[in-house]
């Protein structure tokens, strides 16, 4: 007991009850922060940002690519640190917050996909080419769906979360392939202009937008997250009742 | 004035496509996820009412 009291705070929201007030408390914050900064970056995005002088208009598809493809990566860097706290240290939310977050991150990664295929067309002239970003992305979609097909796969879903687990670490490797990827292969895909070195080469005008809907989609992540977990606890706890009941 | 807007230079067949699979991927994840949620209490509920039940009728 004394451990546990003087243990880090890491381990104070690694119990589920405290997980779930927690949980309850937040999720109406980040469902009004992800409306308002959604709702801000789609208003300046698409009424007062200028069109690009290059690409007119058809550079707002830009607003939803750019922040659904940076949150393809960061949440699945999130399942990949989850799944280290997992397999070293049994953590026993960081299952939970992998699983809740794969079908996310599989949504971000098909909406960069598409949007990013309905802006390929009119400035390529194609919906698809196989280079190594678009390419690298598509694995990073394909990486999703294993991750949520092998954590059903198994009757006892530790054993199903580990070798997700495992996956989701292996995986890891493709995040800086894709970071990478327009500068160490050609490619038809636009350098990065946010985060390089020397800072961004695109107009304040419009990084303003793409940052309230970068913020907006994270908080979004954030109150989903909060919900699917409590929708795993749930299931767990359906599933202890169910085990006690079928062995009085 | 908002038929231009929603003209979008021409690129109306790929930008407003792409807002839209947007909104129905981030509004369809939202939806699943509390259906799910909710689905999950109420047979958490039932299953510890009944439960309950059994305790009482031992």
């Amino acid at each position: 007991m004394s451990q546990r009291r003087s243990g880090s705070s890491l381990h104070r929201f690694a119990n589920p009850s405290r997980f779930l007030r927690l949980g309850r408390r937040l999720t109406p914050w980040f469902a009004v922060l992800a409306a308002a900064f959604i709702g801000a970056g789609l208003y300046v995005g698409l009424f007062v940002a200028p069109p690009d002088y290059q690409q007119g208009e058809s550079v707002r598809i830009m607003y939803v690519h750019v922040p659904a493809a940076w949150m393809a990566l960061f949440v699945y860097s999130c399942i990949a640190a989850a799944s280290v706290a997992s397999l070293v240290w049994r953590h026993p939310l960081a299952d939970l917050i992998a699983r809740a977050s794969a079908p996310v991150g599989a949504g971000f990664t098909a909406v960069a996909l598409i949007t990013g295929s309905l802006w390929g067309q009119p400035m390529w002239g194609t919906w698809w080419v196989w280079d190594a970003r678009l390419t690298s992305v598509l694995i990073l979609f394909f990486l999703y769906l294993g991750h949520i097909a092998i954590n059903n796969a198994f009757d006892d879903p530790t054993r199903g979360a580990r070798a997700a687990a495992i996956l989701a670490v292996v995986g890891f490797v493709n995040v800086p392939i894709i970071k990478f990827s327009v500068d160490w292969w050609h490619t038809l895909h636009q350098p990065a202009s946010v985060f390089r070195l020397g800072g961004p080469t695109i107009d304040l005008s419009m990084l303003v937008p793409l940052f309230l809907m970068a913020l907006g989609f994270t908080f979004y992540y954030m109150m989903l997250l909060m919900l699917r977990v409590r929708s795993e606890i749930v299931a767990r706890k359906i599933r202890t009742v169910q085990l006690l009941q079928a062995a009085p | 004035m908002m038929a231009k807007f929603l003209e979008m230079g021409g690129y109306a067949v790929y930008v407003w496509p792409a807002f839209a699979v947007a909104a129905l991927v981030m509004i369809g994840l939202l939806i699943t996820s509390l259906r799910t949620l909710r689905a999950r209490e109420a047979i958490l509920k039932r299953l510890e009412a009944a439960a309950r039940r059994a305790d009482d009728g031992a």
